[in-house]
Protein backbone atom coordinates (compact mmCIF):
# COMPACT_ATOMS: atom_id res chain seq x y z
CA UNK A 1 0.00 0.00 0.00
CA UNK A 2 3.07 2.66 0.52
CA UNK A 3 5.08 0.95 -1.74
CA UNK A 4 5.49 2.17 -5.32
CA UNK A 5 6.27 -0.28 -8.66
CA UNK A 6 8.82 0.58 -11.07
CA UNK A 7 7.32 0.96 -14.82
CA UNK A 8 8.83 1.91 -18.47
CA UNK A 9 7.13 4.75 -19.89
CA UNK A 10 5.91 3.85 -23.33
CA UNK A 11 4.08 7.50 -24.69
CA UNK A 12 3.41 10.69 -23.52
CA UNK A 13 0.02 12.24 -23.76
CA UNK A 14 -2.29 15.04 -21.94
CA UNK A 15 -5.82 13.99 -20.47
CA UNK A 16 -7.86 16.33 -18.68
CA UNK A 17 -5.00 18.98 -18.72
CA UNK A 18 -2.90 16.85 -16.96
CA UNK A 19 0.29 15.08 -18.52
CA UNK A 20 0.21 11.55 -18.47
CA UNK A 21 1.79 8.67 -19.74
CA UNK A 22 0.88 5.04 -21.07
CA UNK A 23 3.17 2.72 -18.44
CA UNK A 24 4.02 -0.50 -18.97
CA UNK A 25 4.72 -2.72 -15.65
CA UNK A 26 6.04 -6.28 -17.04
CA UNK A 27 3.72 -5.98 -19.97
CA UNK A 28 0.58 -4.30 -18.81
CA UNK A 29 0.13 -0.57 -19.99
CA UNK A 30 -2.11 1.42 -17.55
CA UNK A 31 -2.44 5.46 -17.29
CA UNK A 32 -0.19 7.35 -15.21
CA UNK A 33 0.05 10.95 -14.29
CA UNK A 34 3.58 12.60 -14.86
CA UNK A 35 3.06 16.04 -13.07
CA UNK A 36 4.69 15.38 -10.58
CA UNK A 37 8.14 13.81 -12.82
CA UNK A 38 7.24 16.24 -15.78
CA UNK A 39 10.73 15.56 -17.15
CA UNK A 40 9.82 11.94 -17.64
CA UNK A 41 10.07 10.72 -21.71
CA UNK A 42 9.41 7.20 -23.53
CA UNK A 43 11.77 4.71 -22.64
CA UNK A 44 12.60 6.51 -18.80
CA UNK A 45 11.86 4.27 -15.97
CA UNK A 46 9.93 5.64 -13.50
CA UNK A 47 8.65 4.65 -9.46
CA UNK A 48 4.52 4.58 -9.78
CA UNK A 49 2.10 4.48 -6.59
CA UNK A 50 -1.61 4.45 -6.82
CA UNK A 51 -1.43 6.05 -10.61
CA UNK A 52 1.34 8.37 -10.00
CA UNK A 53 5.12 8.50 -10.87
CA UNK A 54 7.05 9.87 -8.27
CA UNK A 55 10.43 9.09 -9.26
CA UNK A 56 12.58 8.69 -12.03
CA UNK A 57 14.43 5.88 -11.51
CA UNK A 58 17.65 3.61 -13.60
CA UNK A 59 16.52 0.10 -15.94
CA UNK A 60 18.78 -1.55 -13.43
CA UNK A 61 16.98 -0.47 -10.20
CA UNK A 62 13.67 -1.23 -12.34
CA UNK A 63 13.87 -4.46 -12.79
CA UNK A 64 15.49 -5.28 -9.27
CA UNK A 65 12.36 -3.94 -7.44
CA UNK A 66 9.63 -5.18 -9.52
CA UNK A 67 11.38 -8.46 -9.29
CA UNK A 68 11.39 -7.70 -5.55
CA UNK A 69 7.97 -6.37 -5.72
CA UNK A 70 6.48 -9.80 -7.75
CA UNK A 71 7.75 -12.25 -5.11
CA UNK A 72 6.41 -10.58 -2.69
CA UNK A 73 3.01 -10.34 -4.23
CA UNK A 74 3.10 -6.42 -4.39
CA UNK A 75 1.56 -5.79 -7.51
CA UNK A 76 -2.12 -6.35 -6.76
CA UNK A 77 -2.79 -2.29 -7.03
CA UNK A 78 -2.36 -3.02 -10.95
CA UNK A 79 -5.12 -5.35 -11.24
CA UNK A 80 -7.38 -2.57 -9.79
CA UNK B 1 26.00 -1.50 -3.76
CA UNK B 2 25.34 -1.04 -7.65
CA UNK B 3 24.41 -3.93 -9.13
CA UNK B 4 21.37 -6.11 -9.76
CA UNK B 5 22.04 -9.73 -9.44
CA UNK B 6 23.82 -9.13 -6.15
CA UNK B 7 21.11 -8.11 -4.60
CA UNK B 8 19.25 -10.89 -3.09
CA UNK B 9 22.68 -13.25 -3.69
CA UNK B 10 23.41 -15.24 -0.04
CA UNK B 11 26.83 -14.50 -0.43
CA UNK B 12 26.26 -10.86 -0.36
CA UNK B 13 23.77 -11.00 2.61
CA UNK B 14 26.10 -13.66 4.73
CA UNK B 15 28.96 -11.17 3.81
CA UNK B 16 26.82 -8.46 5.14
CA UNK B 17 25.48 -10.46 8.19
CA UNK B 18 29.06 -11.56 9.22
CA UNK B 19 29.85 -7.86 9.26
CA UNK B 20 27.04 -7.00 11.75
CA UNK B 21 28.36 -9.87 13.75
CA UNK B 22 31.35 -8.04 13.90
CA UNK B 23 30.56 -4.54 14.94
CA UNK B 24 27.93 -5.44 17.03
CA UNK B 25 29.16 -5.66 20.48
CA UNK B 26 25.61 -5.52 22.89
CA UNK B 27 22.33 -5.49 22.30
CA UNK B 28 20.17 -2.83 20.29
CA UNK B 29 16.92 -2.64 19.39
CA UNK B 30 15.78 -1.36 15.82
CA UNK B 31 12.87 -0.62 14.43
CA UNK B 32 11.80 -0.59 10.59
CA UNK B 33 9.02 2.06 10.04
CA UNK B 34 7.75 0.59 6.41
CA UNK B 35 5.15 -2.40 6.50
CA UNK B 36 7.57 -3.39 3.24
CA UNK B 37 10.18 -3.48 4.90
CA UNK B 38 8.29 -5.77 7.65
CA UNK B 39 6.85 -7.82 4.82
CA UNK B 40 10.29 -8.51 3.01
CA UNK B 41 12.49 -8.85 6.47
CA UNK B 42 9.48 -11.61 7.40
CA UNK B 43 9.81 -13.43 4.32
CA UNK B 44 13.20 -13.53 3.71
CA UNK B 45 13.95 -14.43 6.92
CA UNK B 46 16.30 -11.18 7.28
CA UNK B 47 16.49 -11.17 10.93
CA UNK B 48 17.34 -14.80 11.34
CA UNK B 49 20.64 -13.39 9.59
CA UNK B 50 21.18 -11.26 12.55
CA UNK B 51 23.15 -12.03 15.71
CA UNK B 52 20.85 -12.81 18.89
CA UNK B 53 22.23 -8.69 20.24
CA UNK B 54 20.00 -7.20 17.51
CA UNK B 55 16.40 -7.39 17.48
CA UNK B 56 14.24 -5.67 14.82
CA UNK B 57 10.77 -4.64 16.22
CA UNK B 58 8.27 -3.73 13.73
CA UNK B 59 6.94 -0.33 13.41
CA UNK B 60 3.41 1.07 12.36
CA UNK B 61 4.12 1.76 8.48
CA UNK B 62 1.43 -0.01 7.08
CA UNK B 63 -1.52 2.62 6.07
CA UNK B 64 -4.31 0.03 6.31
CA UNK B 65 -3.52 -0.90 9.67
CA UNK B 66 -3.14 2.80 11.20
CA UNK B 67 -6.35 4.26 9.88
CA UNK B 68 -8.35 4.62 12.91
CA UNK B 69 -11.89 2.62 13.56
CA UNK B 70 -13.46 5.30 13.56
CA UNK B 71 -12.63 6.54 10.14
CA UNK B 72 -13.47 3.31 8.95
CA UNK B 73 -17.12 3.18 10.82
CA UNK B 74 -17.24 6.90 8.74
CA UNK B 75 -16.60 5.22 5.72
CA UNK B 76 -19.23 2.67 6.48
CA UNK B 77 -22.20 5.10 7.23
CA UNK B 78 -21.06 6.97 3.83
CA UNK B 79 -21.29 4.12 1.45
CA UNK B 80 -24.31 2.51 2.67
CA UNK B 81 -25.94 6.12 2.06
CA UNK B 82 -28.43 5.19 -1.54
CA UNK B 83 -26.92 8.39 -3.37
CA UNK B 84 -23.41 7.48 -2.97
CA UNK B 85 -20.51 5.77 -4.80
CA UNK B 86 -17.73 4.92 -2.62
CA UNK B 87 -14.44 4.62 -3.87
CA UNK B 88 -11.18 2.85 -2.16
CA UNK B 89 -8.09 0.91 -2.77
CA UNK B 90 -8.64 -2.77 -2.33
CA UNK B 91 -6.91 -3.16 0.78
CA UNK B 92 -9.49 -1.46 2.81
CA UNK B 93 -12.31 -3.07 2.23
CA UNK B 94 -11.57 -6.08 4.16
CA UNK B 95 -10.44 -4.32 7.14
CA UNK B 96 -13.23 -4.68 9.71
CA UNK B 97 -15.09 -1.97 11.31
CA UNK B 98 -16.88 -2.39 14.53
CA UNK B 99 -19.30 -4.53 13.58
CA UNK B 100 -18.57 -5.04 9.83
CA UNK B 101 -16.32 -4.36 7.10
CA UNK B 102 -16.72 -2.46 3.40
CA UNK B 103 -17.02 -5.78 1.46
CA UNK B 104 -19.67 -6.99 3.69
CA UNK B 105 -20.99 -3.53 3.28
CA UNK B 106 -20.99 -3.97 -0.78
CA UNK B 107 -22.88 -7.13 -0.18
CA UNK B 108 -25.80 -6.00 1.63
CA UNK B 109 -25.96 -3.55 -1.60
CA UNK B 110 -23.54 -0.86 -1.02
CA UNK B 111 -21.92 0.89 -5.02
CA UNK B 112 -18.86 -0.05 -3.39
CA UNK B 113 -15.94 0.66 -6.10
CA UNK B 114 -12.40 -0.15 -6.20
CA UNK B 115 -9.99 2.11 -7.94
CA UNK B 116 -6.26 2.11 -9.14
CA UNK B 117 -6.04 6.00 -8.88
CA UNK B 118 -7.86 8.48 -7.20
CA UNK B 119 -8.07 10.21 -10.97
CA UNK B 120 -10.45 7.79 -11.74
CA UNK B 121 -13.29 8.65 -9.15
CA UNK B 122 -13.42 12.12 -10.85
CA UNK B 123 -14.30 9.91 -13.93
CA UNK B 124 -16.27 8.22 -12.20
CA UNK B 125 -18.29 11.22 -10.58
CA UNK B 126 -18.69 12.84 -14.16
CA UNK B 127 -20.19 9.55 -15.60
CA UNK B 128 -22.50 9.79 -12.43
CA UNK B 129 -23.96 13.27 -11.83
CA UNK B 130 -26.50 12.44 -9.77
CA UNK B 131 -24.69 10.39 -7.71
CA UNK B 132 -22.38 11.88 -4.93
CA UNK B 133 -18.87 9.63 -5.53
CA UNK B 134 -16.29 9.86 -2.40
CA UNK B 135 -12.85 8.26 -2.55
CA UNK B 136 -11.44 7.18 0.64
CA UNK B 137 -7.83 8.96 1.26
CA UNK B 138 -6.21 6.72 3.64
CA UNK B 139 -2.46 6.58 3.23
CA UNK B 140 1.36 7.90 4.44
CA UNK B 141 2.65 10.47 2.30
CA UNK B 142 3.36 8.22 -0.05
CA UNK B 143 -0.21 9.00 -1.09
CA UNK B 144 -0.73 11.80 -0.33
CA UNK B 145 0.15 14.07 -4.34
CA UNK B 146 -2.29 11.57 -5.61
CA UNK B 147 -5.13 12.59 -3.34
CA UNK B 148 -3.77 15.80 -3.48
CA UNK B 149 -4.38 16.54 -7.28
CA UNK B 150 -7.58 14.32 -7.68
CA UNK B 151 -8.94 16.89 -5.03
CA UNK B 152 -7.20 19.71 -7.21
CA UNK B 153 -8.86 18.60 -10.82
CA UNK B 154 -11.95 18.46 -9.28
CA UNK B 155 -11.92 22.36 -8.01
CA UNK B 156 -10.35 23.06 -11.00
CA UNK B 157 -12.39 20.79 -13.30
CA UNK B 158 -15.89 21.84 -10.98
CA UNK B 159 -16.57 18.21 -10.13
CA UNK B 160 -19.35 19.46 -7.40
CA UNK B 161 -19.64 15.42 -6.79
CA UNK B 162 -16.66 14.46 -6.04
CA UNK B 163 -15.62 14.68 -2.21
CA UNK B 164 -12.43 12.43 0.04
CA UNK B 165 -12.89 10.93 2.99
CA UNK B 166 -8.60 11.95 4.68
CA UNK B 167 -7.64 9.72 6.38
CA UNK B 168 -3.79 10.66 5.98
CA UNK B 169 -0.92 9.81 8.16
CA UNK B 170 2.72 11.14 8.56
CA UNK B 171 5.68 9.20 9.66
CA UNK B 172 8.02 11.56 11.62
CA UNK B 173 5.06 12.54 14.27
CA UNK B 174 4.72 8.45 14.93
CA UNK B 175 8.21 8.12 15.51
CA UNK B 176 8.46 11.08 17.74
CA UNK B 177 5.75 9.50 19.80
CA UNK B 178 7.42 6.12 19.81
CA UNK B 179 10.28 7.25 21.09
CA UNK B 180 8.64 9.57 23.72
CA UNK B 181 6.51 6.53 24.76
CA UNK B 182 7.47 5.22 28.72
CA UNK B 183 7.33 1.86 26.71
CA UNK B 184 9.70 2.53 24.09
CA UNK B 185 12.82 0.41 23.23
CA UNK B 186 13.94 1.53 19.68
CA UNK B 187 17.14 2.95 19.75
CA UNK B 188 17.34 3.65 15.95
CA UNK B 189 15.29 3.69 13.24
CA UNK B 190 15.32 2.13 9.13
CA UNK B 191 13.68 4.95 7.53
CA UNK B 192 10.99 4.27 4.87
CA UNK B 193 12.17 4.01 1.19
CA UNK B 194 9.23 5.23 -0.84
CA UNK B 195 7.51 7.44 1.89
CA UNK B 196 11.44 9.29 1.42
CA UNK B 197 11.15 9.27 -2.69
CA UNK B 198 8.19 11.91 -1.88
CA UNK B 199 9.30 13.78 1.27
CA UNK B 200 12.98 13.22 1.12
CA UNK B 201 14.86 13.06 4.62
CA UNK B 202 15.59 16.59 5.49
CA UNK B 203 12.41 16.13 8.32
CA UNK B 204 14.02 13.24 9.62
CA UNK B 205 17.25 15.29 10.50
CA UNK B 206 15.70 17.33 13.99
CA UNK B 207 14.27 13.69 15.28
CA UNK B 208 17.75 12.38 14.83
CA UNK B 209 19.13 15.67 16.66
CA UNK B 210 17.05 15.73 18.96
CA UNK B 211 16.33 12.49 20.41
CA UNK B 212 19.93 11.42 19.61
CA UNK B 213 19.22 8.20 17.39
CA UNK B 214 20.04 7.00 14.05
CA UNK B 215 17.78 7.10 11.11
CA UNK B 216 18.95 5.07 8.15
CA UNK B 217 16.54 5.24 5.02
CA UNK B 218 16.71 1.90 3.74
CA UNK B 219 15.21 -0.32 0.35
CA UNK B 220 13.37 -3.52 0.56
CA UNK B 221 16.10 -6.05 -0.61
CA UNK B 222 17.37 -8.23 1.53
CA UNK B 223 20.46 -6.88 1.48
CA UNK B 224 19.15 -3.12 1.49
CA UNK B 225 17.61 -3.94 4.93
CA UNK B 226 21.35 -5.82 5.96
CA UNK B 227 23.31 -3.12 5.09
CA UNK B 228 20.50 -0.43 6.46
CA UNK B 229 20.97 -2.37 9.76
CA UNK B 230 24.96 -2.39 9.24
CA UNK B 231 24.42 0.94 8.85
CA UNK B 232 22.69 1.50 11.93
CA UNK B 233 24.77 -0.48 14.13
CA UNK B 234 27.77 0.71 13.02
CA UNK B 235 26.28 4.49 14.32
CA UNK B 236 24.96 3.13 17.05
CA UNK B 237 28.24 1.30 18.34
CA UNK B 238 30.46 4.50 17.64
CA UNK B 239 27.91 6.69 19.54
CA UNK B 240 26.83 8.79 16.28
CA UNK B 241 23.53 9.86 15.52
CA UNK B 242 22.27 11.14 12.36
CA UNK B 243 20.17 10.54 9.08
CA UNK B 244 22.22 8.55 6.54
CA UNK B 245 20.85 7.43 3.80
CA UNK B 246 21.25 3.52 2.40
CA UNK B 247 18.74 4.27 -0.87
CA UNK B 248 20.51 6.99 -2.46
CA UNK B 249 19.83 5.03 -5.75
CA UNK B 250 16.50 6.20 -5.35
CA UNK B 251 16.04 8.79 -2.38
CA UNK B 252 17.14 12.13 -2.21
CA UNK B 253 17.22 14.56 0.71
CA UNK B 254 14.79 16.61 -0.52
CA UNK B 255 12.49 14.14 -2.63
CA UNK B 256 9.64 15.68 -4.82
CA UNK B 257 9.19 19.06 -4.74
CA UNK B 258 6.24 19.63 -7.19
CA UNK B 259 4.85 16.74 -4.91
CA UNK B 260 5.44 18.22 -1.54
CA UNK B 261 4.03 21.36 -3.34
CA UNK B 262 0.89 20.49 -4.23
CA UNK B 263 0.51 18.54 -1.06
CA UNK B 264 0.84 21.90 0.81
CA UNK B 265 -1.69 23.59 -1.20
CA UNK B 266 -4.29 21.21 -0.66
CA UNK B 267 -3.67 20.04 2.80
CA UNK B 268 -2.84 21.37 5.81
CA UNK B 269 -1.05 19.41 9.14
CA UNK B 270 -4.03 18.10 11.55
CA UNK B 271 -4.13 15.55 15.04
CA UNK B 272 -5.11 12.06 13.74
CA UNK B 273 -5.93 9.06 15.31
CA UNK B 274 -3.52 5.73 15.05
CA UNK B 275 -5.59 2.43 15.41
CA UNK B 276 -4.18 0.77 18.42
CA UNK B 277 -1.62 3.47 19.13
CA UNK B 278 -4.20 6.90 19.74
CA UNK B 279 -4.24 10.25 18.75
CA UNK B 280 -0.97 11.56 17.78
CA UNK B 281 -0.48 15.53 17.83
CA UNK B 282 -0.08 16.75 13.96
CA UNK B 283 0.13 13.54 12.84
CA UNK B 284 -2.31 13.73 9.67
CA UNK B 285 -3.78 15.52 7.14
CA UNK B 286 -6.92 17.34 6.72
CA UNK B 287 -8.15 19.40 3.86
CA UNK B 288 -7.78 23.13 3.54
CA UNK B 289 -10.36 25.11 3.99
CA UNK B 290 -10.29 26.42 0.30
CA UNK B 291 -10.76 22.76 -0.36
CA UNK B 292 -14.36 22.16 1.74
CA UNK B 293 -16.43 21.70 -0.67
CA UNK B 294 -14.35 18.18 -1.53
CA UNK B 295 -14.44 17.50 2.22
CA UNK B 296 -16.59 14.14 3.10
CA UNK B 297 -16.68 14.83 6.30
CA UNK B 298 -17.68 18.03 6.22
CA UNK B 299 -20.43 16.99 3.31
CA UNK B 300 -22.14 13.70 4.71
CA UNK B 301 -22.03 15.60 8.58
CA UNK B 302 -20.31 12.08 9.71
CA UNK B 303 -20.63 12.33 13.88
CA UNK B 304 -18.39 11.55 16.57
CA UNK B 305 -18.87 7.78 16.16
CA UNK B 306 -19.00 5.03 19.33
CA UNK B 307 -16.33 2.38 18.21
CA UNK B 308 -15.74 -0.98 19.28
CA UNK B 309 -12.36 -2.91 19.20
CA UNK B 310 -12.20 -6.42 19.56
CA UNK B 311 -11.39 -6.95 23.08
CA UNK B 312 -8.64 -9.93 21.70
CA UNK B 313 -6.75 -7.97 19.38
CA UNK B 314 -3.13 -6.66 20.78
CA UNK B 315 -2.88 -4.86 17.49
CA UNK B 316 -2.09 -1.32 19.19
CA UNK B 317 1.13 -3.24 20.68
CA UNK B 318 2.51 -4.59 17.86
CA UNK B 319 2.28 -1.47 16.23
CA UNK B 320 4.04 0.26 18.41
CA UNK B 321 7.04 -2.17 18.79
CA UNK B 322 6.15 -3.45 21.83
CA UNK B 323 4.72 -6.66 21.03
CA UNK B 324 5.31 -9.38 18.42
CA UNK B 325 2.38 -10.64 16.20
CA UNK B 326 2.55 -14.30 17.76
CA UNK B 327 2.86 -12.65 21.52
CA UNK B 328 -1.26 -12.22 20.86
CA UNK B 329 -3.49 -15.06 22.57
CA UNK B 330 -5.49 -14.67 19.27
CA UNK B 331 -2.64 -15.20 16.83
CA UNK B 332 -3.86 -17.94 14.45
CA UNK B 333 -6.61 -18.93 16.53
CA UNK B 334 -10.07 -16.61 17.11
CA UNK B 335 -7.99 -14.10 14.32
CA UNK B 336 -6.09 -15.00 10.84
CA UNK B 337 -6.26 -13.15 7.65
CA UNK B 338 -9.51 -15.04 6.67
CA UNK B 339 -10.89 -13.75 9.39
CA UNK B 340 -8.65 -10.80 11.11
CA UNK B 341 -9.62 -8.76 14.20
CA UNK B 342 -7.66 -6.58 13.40
CA UNK B 343 -6.00 -4.43 10.61
CA UNK B 344 -3.04 -5.88 11.08
CA UNK B 345 -3.88 -9.51 10.06
CA UNK B 346 -5.64 -7.62 7.07
CA UNK B 347 -2.78 -6.00 4.75
CA UNK B 348 0.01 -7.80 3.70
CA UNK B 349 2.08 -5.18 5.10
CA UNK B 350 0.74 -5.96 8.43
CA UNK B 351 3.17 -7.86 10.99
CA UNK B 352 0.41 -10.04 11.78
CA UNK B 353 -0.44 -11.19 8.26
CA UNK B 354 3.18 -11.09 7.30
CA UNK B 355 3.80 -13.69 10.70
CA UNK B 356 1.02 -15.95 9.44
CA UNK B 357 1.85 -16.10 6.18
CA UNK B 358 5.45 -17.15 6.54
CA UNK B 359 4.47 -19.60 9.78
CA UNK B 360 6.03 -17.28 12.18
CA UNK B 361 5.09 -18.42 15.82
CA UNK B 362 7.98 -17.69 17.88
CA UNK B 363 10.22 -19.59 16.54
CA UNK B 364 13.59 -19.01 18.06
CA UNK B 365 16.12 -16.56 16.02
CA UNK B 366 19.12 -18.47 14.71
CA UNK B 367 22.54 -16.21 14.21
Amino acid sequence: MCLAIPGKVIETLESDGLKVAKVSFGGMVKQVCLEYTPDAVPGDYVLVHVGFALSRIDQEEAERTYKLLEELGQLTELDS
Amino acid sequence: MKYVDEYRQEALARKLSDEIGKTVTRPWVLMEICGGQTHSIVKYGVDYLLPKAVELVHGPGCPVCVTSLEMIDKAHCIAVRPDVIFCSFGDMLRVPGSEVDLLIVKSRGADIRIVYSPLDCLKIAKANPGKKVVFFGIGFETTAPANAMAVWQAKKEGIRNFSLLVSHVLVPPVMTAILQSPLNRVQAFLGPGHVCAVMGYREYEPISRRYKIPIVITGFEPADLLDGILKTVSQLEAGHAEVENQYSRVITRDGNIPAQKLINRVFEVCDRKWRGVGSIPKSGYKLQYDFRDHDAERIFEVEEIDTQESPLCISGLVLKGVKKPHECPAFGKECTPEHPLGATMVSSEGACAAYHAYRRHGIGVTA
